[in-house]
């Protein structure tokens, strides 16, 4: 055993420690480290702000470059203040409506673009697919795959007669999906968990290298 | 000497480059064509220099050989360059290609590579809006049993009867993202019936807009079911911005507030079986609906009910039954319908030779 003589090592392991504590029960230890993450994040994360988009993007356009077309968001921005003063705190509602709208507007698009035109293209059954019998008979797999759960989504009709069964074969696609997921994400967590453990025998302790 | 090498390895210069605004962007690129040398094989790479009108030459970049296209991405628009190309071995210029047109960078306004969405987005508005414009005209709208959201009551009751909050964790995504804005519309759902049954409601925030829209989505709800004096906004809080510093926090809050139901709906990413898992220890009846692919099985395995991916963004229209919202997921089964019709047809034609239909989903 080698321990480390670096002090900010023995913190980061404490703190470490503090938040294992949790899988035996909610304790004074986990408290005093989720309220320092919490509350350092949040600091940070102001500071962030600031240094990275608020002054880059704001102050020295408007203030140091004198572009008076940033008083538009930042008249929008200044908007969300309007909290505190209850008599005006409906003027919250513009910046809010404005952003949900640019959101949506935004999202739509490329959710239309990605999952949609893009996912088409690749379910549909191409002559080259069945060049090699076992590509096209996944190319197959794949359709049916993306019809059944289609189906499963469908809302406005009752699960009655050909939707009934293909709706169930969707769902049986959607966990095949699930499952390879889950496996596979479990690992990444795994692998997230070790490298705390390397860090507690590794730099704290000294038993690893 | 250069000149003897070129002679001895009779190294002919590229072809003549063609330089044209780079096409679909916001300006700023222009993209140069050119031909190869014969004799490619004798260089290492194509040396590529430009210059503006009464300037002179400079090298702004090189390119190995088999590649006769390069992206020029620091123009200023409006200003016209001209192009040549140096046929290179050793850092030595064998050859030099004639000088191009000139050419100018501009931004376009529409992109011509995504005609398809538009096409797309159109029709799909066109759906929604004939099917909310039937809804509110007073059309019955029939919508399928969605368990998760049939549970929604029980867990609210539950939630009274025990004298316990309900804890919602509106995902961890910005406002932008689609999940979000269904998380919302739910979580006005899911707020009125609080402030019918007079239950505390507990919502912790990442995103501080997203904190300030269910702020006033929470506000409104409250307003809307005549208990405007019940708010409280304190129950409605940002926490922090980073991932897992909100992950502790809201398993703190799980742990310690004991709330007798956990909603997690929204979008989710590494945090989620810890949240999902910790709400389960605390014997709270759980409810999570996501979009995410990767995070969905981990709440099917510790939630008592799942809402999977679009059954998310059916909720709120499923709770309400709105016309608008009602209108608009008839809409949606009318939009996959439709995709299920283009997926079998598309595949027959283009089975059947016509393959010119793959292409027509091509994005530029």
């Amino acid at each position: 055993m080698n321990l480390s003589p670096d002090i900010w090592v023995w913190v980061s392991a404490f703190l470490t420690l503090c938040i294992f504590s949790f899988l035996f029960r909610d304790n004074l230890l986990y408290r005093f480290a989720e309220h320092l993450f919490v509350g350092i994040s949040a600091g940070y994360f102001i500071a962030i702000t600031w240094h990275n988009v608020i002054y880059p993007n704001l102050v020295i356009p408007l203030f140091k470059q004198g572009n008076i077309i940033f008083i538009i968001p930042f008249a929008f921005g200044i908007l969300y203040f309007t909290r505190f003063i209850p008599k005006l705190a409906y003027l919250i509602r513009l910046p809010i409506a404005f952003l949900i709208g640019w959101g949506s507007g935004v999202a739509i698009p490329a959710t239309f673009q990605t999952y949609i035109i893009k996912q088409t293209q690749g379910t549909l059954l191409v002559p080259d697919a069945f060049l090699r019998w076992d590509s096209g008979l996944w190319a197959v797999i794949g359709l049916v795959g993306v019809v059944s759960t289609l189906i499963y989504f469908f809302f406005s009709k009752e699960r009655k007669g050909i939707l009934k069964p293909t709706a169930n074969l969707g769902i049986i696609f959607i966990m095949l999906g699930f499952g390879a997921s889950f496996g596979y994400t479990v690992m990444a967590r795994i692998s997230l968990l070790i490298g705390r453990i390397q860090f507690l025998l590794g730099p704290w302790l000294g038993i690893i290298k | 000497m250069l000149l003897i090498l070129a002679i001895l390895l009779a190294i002919q210069p590229p072809g003549i480059p063609i330089a044209k605004d780079y096409p679909n962007d916001d300006g700023g690129k222009i993209i140069v064509h050119w031909t190869k040398t014969p004799q490619e094989q004798e260089i290492d790479g194509y040396v590529i220099y430009r210059k503006e009108e009464g300037g002179t030459f400079s090298r702004i970049g090189f390119i190995g050989r088999g590649n006769y296209k390069f992206t020029d991405s620091n123009t200023k628009d409006g200003v016209s360059y001209y192009y040549q190309i140096g046929a290179v071995k050793d850092d030595s210029v064998l050859a030099m290609s004639s000088i191009s047109e000139p050419s100018t960078s501009s931004q376009q306004w529409f992109h011509t590579g995504r005609v398809n969405v538009l096409v797309g987005v159109i029709i799909y508005a066109i759906i929604l809006l004939y099917f909310i414009y039937h809804a509110r005209m007073g059309k019955k709208l029939f919508i399928r049993k969605i368990p998760g959201l049939e549970a929604l009551d029980e867990a609210v009751g539950r939630a009274t009867e025990m004298g316990r909050p309900i804890l919602y964790v509106p995902g961890l995504s910005s406002i932008s993202d689609v999940a979000t804005i269904a998380s919302m519309n739910i979580l006005a759902q899911v707020a009125k019936k609080t402030a019918e049954y007079n239950t505390a409601l507990i919502v912790p925030n990442r995103d501080p807009v997203v904190y300030t829209v269910a702020r006033e989505v929470v506000k409104e709800a409250y307003t809307d079911a005549g208990r405007p004096d019940a708010f409280n906004p304190d129950n409605i809080y940002f926490l922090t911005a980073n991932q897992f510093a909100y992950a502790a926090a809201v398993c703190g809050t799980m742990v310690r507030e004991k709330p007798a139901t956990n909603l997690l709906m929204g979008m989710f990413w590494a945090e989620s079986l810890i949240l999902a898992e910790t709400g389960t220890t605390t014997g709270a009846i759980q409810i999570g609906g996501t979009d995410s692919v990767h995070q969905l099985p981990f709440f099917i395995a510790a939630c008592d009910y799942t809402l999977i991916g679009e059954e998310l963004y059916a909720a709120s229209a499923y709770l309400s039954h709105e016309p608008l919202l009602l209108g608009s997921l008839k809409g949606q089964d009318w939009g996959k319908m439709i995709i299920l019709g283009i997926l079998i047809v598309a595949s027959v034609l283009i089975l059947l030779g016509l393959k010119d239909i793959y292409y027509f989903f091509n994005i530029g």
